[in-house]
Order: C-alpha cells, then structure tokens, then sequence
C-alpha cells in the first residue's frame, strides 16, 4: 500500500529483513521524505532486482548478514550512502565506499550504554557464577549438595579494555564503580582518558586479570585475541566479547579454557553466529549470549530515529546525523 | 587458649573451621544428633559462639551457656543474635562489616543486570540450542532506570555508587534521612516502591523490617518493577512475591536470600523473569577468608583482653 502512494519518493534499498523491523516494528522507520525497496520482498533473484532497479536507488540500509560489497556497489552506481542499523562496519567494504564516494553512518553511539551494560553484566555473571547458580537452584541442588562453590571478587580486579571507543569508554566508567582499575589498548592513545595506556594487546592481557573486547573487527584485530594473549591473561584471567566473534581465534579460546589455561569466559558474540563450539556447552565457566547487546526496545528505538534522521538528512542535503569518518 | 570451648553452630567455612581448631578446642554443633545432651556435657566449657548468617545465638542457646563470653558471627546480619540478651548478660558480639560490603553490593547488580538483561535466559538459550532457530527476544535497558534502594547504610550506598556508574537516578528509604548523599529520600517504603523501577532491600533484618516487601509494596512497584533481595529472606512476604510473579503483578525479582533456605518456592523454577541465587553474597574466595580471618582476630583479641576488632555489643 505504501508504494503505491509514494511512487515518487527517493528509495533506500534493504537487502535483507533487518532484525530490529520485526523486533520493533517497521513503523519506526516510516518517513515522509523516502521509501524502502525491500528487495528480500521480491521474487527476483538478488542481482536481478538490483539491476532492475538501479537507477532509482540513492541510498542502501545495511544490517548485519548482507554485506555491503565493492561488486554491489558497482551495480547501484546512484548510490551516494550507507547507512547502518550496527555500530560495527565490519560487513561494509569502507575502502570501496571512500573510493567510490560514498558516505556512511552507522549506529554511533546510540548502543553504547547497553552493550557496555551487557559488557559488566557478562563479567560479574563470570566472576560470581550467577548463571550456574541459578542453574543449580533450580535443579533443587541447593538442597541435596548444599552451599554453591565460592566464586571470585571484582572488586580490586585489573580490567584491560581492547578498544576504548564509545562503547569501551562506558565499560570502563561503570567497572571503575566496582573498584576495578581500568587499562585499555586501543590504536591510539585517548587525550580524553586518564587510564594506563598499553600500545600492544599482549602487554594488557599480562597486567590484567579480565580482558573486556571492545573493539571493530578490521584486518588489523581480526584473531588478534590469539593463543599467547589468552596465556598472557593467565589462569586466573577472564574474557568478555561484546564485540565480533572473530577478534578472538575461538578455537585457541576453546583449547584454554578446556586445558583451564583461562579461568573463564563471558560471549556475547562468536565466529560463526549461530553456530557455538560444543565444547562450551559442558562448561561451568562460560557464560553465552546470543549476540544481543543492542537487543532493548530503547537502543532500537533510539537507532531507528538516528536512521530516519540520517536518510532525511541525505534526502533534504543536511548534513549527516552520524557520518563514519576514520578516526 | 587451646583449652578454650567454641561453639560453631552452623557450617559456613572450611577454612574458619582450620583456624579455629588450631587456636580451641573446636565443637561442630551440627555433627551431635542430641544437642540437647551435648550441651550438657560441655556447657561448662564452651566460651565463645561463632554463627553465621543461617543460625546463631538465641536466647535458649545463650542461657544454657553460663560460661559464654562472645558471639562472633560469620556474617554482617546479627538478626539471628539475641542482641538484647546478650547485652544483659554482658556477652560481646563480633560481625563482618565492611570486607563483605563490594561483593554484596556486586552481586546486587549483577541481579538487576541478570533479570533485566535476561542473561541467565539467555545462557539456557544457547546451550539448548534455540539460536540456530531464531534470535533472542528483546530484554529492558538498564541504564538510566530508576534504583529505589531500602537501607542506606554501607551496602545500601555502595550499590547506589555502583548504579549511578549507569546513570540510574537513586531514591531510597532508611530510618534517617542522608541529606549529605544527594538522593532522593522518601519517608515511607510505599511510596519509594510507587516512583522506582527497581527496588533493593539493602537493610538489615528486624522486628521492623520483617515483611517490609508485601503485598501492598509488590503492587506499588507493579507489572514493569523488579524486586532485587540481598538482605535477609523475610525481609519478604515470599508468598506474597509468588503469587505477584505468577500473576504478572511483578515485573520481576532477583533473589539471593530466601524465608527457608536452603528451599525455594518450586514455583519459581519455572519463571524467566526471575534469577535465583543460593545466598552467595558474599561468597567469593577472597571475602570469606578476610571474613573468617575477622572472626579469629575477634576471638583472640577478646580472650587476650585486647580490643576487639569489629564489636557490636
């Protein structure tokens, strides 16, 4: 019914469902000023639709499982922006769009707050065992076995935080309530942060006894997180990833925490999302989450008004509300 | 001092149970089946009680001990000390204050996180396998929600430092009122529970205090509100809270303590806006043996006429 009146709208082109259309609703998205092209409503085969409709798409709607990529970008060659429902640009060829022109705006910092909350919520379920607990509560072992295990303080703990962007920043600003004392590494030294600054992971990981991952996967910090970090951390170290699951070489982390070379581990995010190594599922130590930080209805609806904002920007020739420029 | 009879009334650690057996001649009251014929053997002999917070000293107890000198709890919470008695017997009594006050105050928040984030939900999501059929559904933002904290005191302000870290305004309810503290007071738990999102029982257990959760507080904190106890169990009407959260009265409730541990209301086993904890306050590998190491450096400060190191009576 919408495309029929507004025929004449610019069009902003969704490959796939975003998770946040059903998860929210698509009516947050609504404006006067642009229509979406749903070409996963279309019979057409992908590059068929894009060929079809080409000359009429300004701009695209990124959400994570469609990559935006140079070969598409080449096939919608009207398109001057990329906007994202993610914080993370992983899944968007960057050097593509600068060469091409094209601007992009992701979620800025519209998630920081909660997936930095998801972020402290992982490390004290670790440390205190809150998932196990609760598990042998309500298998009734509380009863038949008695008092649970002890578990670990937070307080006084050395928490090394990889990446101290927006979402690192609110990680770091919440543990220092819990009398953790914050480090980070991150590409380059922060004027505005006041923490012990380490310029290789390595060196963090040895003077730290929890690791919080939140940084952007690039070539750069792709497995990063590898066998000699982890040994690094040490056997009393513990590991939180709210950040992209191939920041970590998962099966190294596996092989840790199954040989207790790491005393354990809080994910919200894997290699192969859905996909888990089996091996964790048998582990007290471990504490899984499937990929959603960002998953409140206030981060959706904030980043629904934030996509809006940047697409009636483009379209009325403002400037960008959230425009992705390398620091 | 190893002649010295102590009286350990509940277990509560290993290495407390170490320590005390070196330094007395340690009795373990839940290893006698007739303690009433154990009492009566040794009532001449044991000095000194250590308690903890699931049994400590009550007044039948203390009267059947002429040769009781201290109480030393395990534990912050004296409720299950005859304070009176022992004051008018003269009898000194020890807590753990303040090296338990981070992990409680920890693990208060990590409820709130874990029953609003749904992380132990969640955990079941994917190990079950669920994942690969679809993703997880939304969860509520803690950040920014309003914390109603009932009791000011040590834990009370450090869950409120704790909270204000995620731009949670504070409200609370206390006998006195803080004004040095800058948070918001109300004068009565009814009305904190009517303006807060997530209310915590943060103060100690009393003859005031028992019940102060009911069922008229449950409904003022209402369908979205979320409970959070590290206090003492009867600090709520648990079959109040039940039927509130059966009902979609209560939008949710994180318990660490219950009216008769080791049970928990079975009903609640089925519920994913719950998070159930078996008492672990302060139950972290460093806190317990700073805790325990307290009870000692009470017993023997006391029995060498030293000061003690954390009196309450």
């Amino acid at each position: 019914m919408a495309t029929d009146e507004s025929q004449n709208l610019p069009k902003v082109i969704v490959f796939i469902k975003p998770p946040v259309f059903t998860l929210l609703g698509e009516h947050y998205f609504h404006s006067p000023i642009f229509q979406f092209l749903k070409a996963y409503e279309s019979p057409l085969p992908l590059h068929q639709f894009l060929t079809t409709h080409a000359h009429s798409i300004q701009a695209i709607l990124s959400s994570g499982g469609a990559p935006v990529t140079a070969d598409i970008l080449d096939k919608l060659p009207s398109v001057r922006l990329v906007v994202t429902t993610s914080a993370g640009l992983n899944q968007i060829d960057l050097p593509a769009c600068r060469l091409r022109g094209v601007a992009v705006a992701n979620a800025a910092d519209v998630y920081s707050a909660d997936v930095a909350d998801l972020a402290v919520g992982l490390l004290i379920d670790v440390l205190r065992k809150i998932s196990c607990a609760d598990r042998y509560v309500r298998q009734g072992l509380w009863v038949t076995k008695g008092d649970y295990p002890l578990g670990y303080k937070l307080g006084g703990k050395r928490v090394g935080i990889v990446g101290l962007g927006s979402i690192g920043f609110e990680v770091a600003k919440r543990l220092e309530a819990f009398g953790c004392h914050i480090s980070y590494n991150s590409r380059k030294k922060k004027p505005y942060a006041s923490y012990p600054f380490y310029s290789n992971v390595h060196e963090l990981a040895a003077n730290s006894d929890a690791l919080v991952i939140c940084c952007a996967l690039t070539d750069q910090t792709r497995h990063m997180i590898n066998k000699e970090v982890l040994l690094a951390l040490g056997k009393e170290g513990v590991i939180v990833n709210i950040g992209r699951g191939a920041i970590i070489d998962e099966k190294e982390m596996v092989q840790c925490l199954v040989q207790e070379e790491i005393r354990g581990a809080g994910l919200d995010v894997f290699e192969n999302e859905p996909d888990v190594p089996q091996e964790l599922f048998a582990m007290d130590n471990v504490v899984l989450s499937p990929h959603r930080a960002v998953f409140t209805p206030e981060s959706f609806k904030d980043l629904a008004e934030l996509v809006v904002g940047n697409l009636e920007a483009f379209f009325l020739n403002k400037p960008l509300l959230s425009l992705f420029g390398d620091e | 001092m190893e002649s010295i009879g102590v009286l350990m009334v509940c277990p509560s650690s290993t290495y407390l149970e170490q320590e005390l057996s070196k330094r007395f001649s340690l009795y373990k009251f839940w290893t006698f089946s007739d303690k009433t014929q154990f009492v009566k053997t040794h009532s001449n002999s044991i000095r000194a009680i250590v308690g903890a917070a699931a049994a400590g000293a009550d007044a039948a107890l203390i009267d059947s001990l002429p040769k009781l000198e201290i109480v030393a709890s395990f534990s912050v919470g004296l409720d299950k000390v005859d304070l009176i008695k022992c004051k008018d017997k003269g009898i000194r009594v020890t807590n753990t204050p303040d090296v338990l006050t981070d992990d409680v105050a920890d693990l208060a928040i990590g409820l709130i996180l874990a029953v609003l984030r749904r992380l132990c939900e969640c955990d079941r999501y994917v190990r079950s396998g669920k994942w690969k059929k679809g993703d997880f559904k939304l969860t509520t933002k803690f950040t920014g929600k309003t914390v109603g904290i009932i009791g000011l005191g040590r834990i009370g302000i450090g869950i409120a430092k704790r909270a204000e870290a995620f731009s949670c305004p504070i409200s609370y309810y206390s006998r006195t009122e803080k004004p040095e503290l800058k948070y918001k007071y109300y004068s009565n738990v009814l009305d904190l529970a009517s303006n807060c999102d997530i209310l915590v029982v943060a103060c100690p257990l009393t003859a005031e205090t028992h019940h102060i959760i009911n069922r008229e507080v449950i409904d003022a904190l209402g369908p979205k509100g979320v409970l959070i106890n590290i206090g003492r169990g009867p600090h709520v009407d648990e079959v109040e809270l039940v039927s509130a959260l059966l009902e979609g009265r209560l939008g949710g409730a994180g318990l660490d303590v219950f009216e008769h541990e080791p049970n928990v209301p079975e009903e609640l086993f089925g519920l994913e806006n719950v998070v159930l904890l078996p008492h672990v306050g302060s139950g972290t590998v460093e806190t317990r043996k700073s805790m325990a190491d307290i009870v000692i450096g009470n017993l023997e400060a006391h029995f060498l006429k030293k000061p003690l190191l954390t009196p309450v009576v």
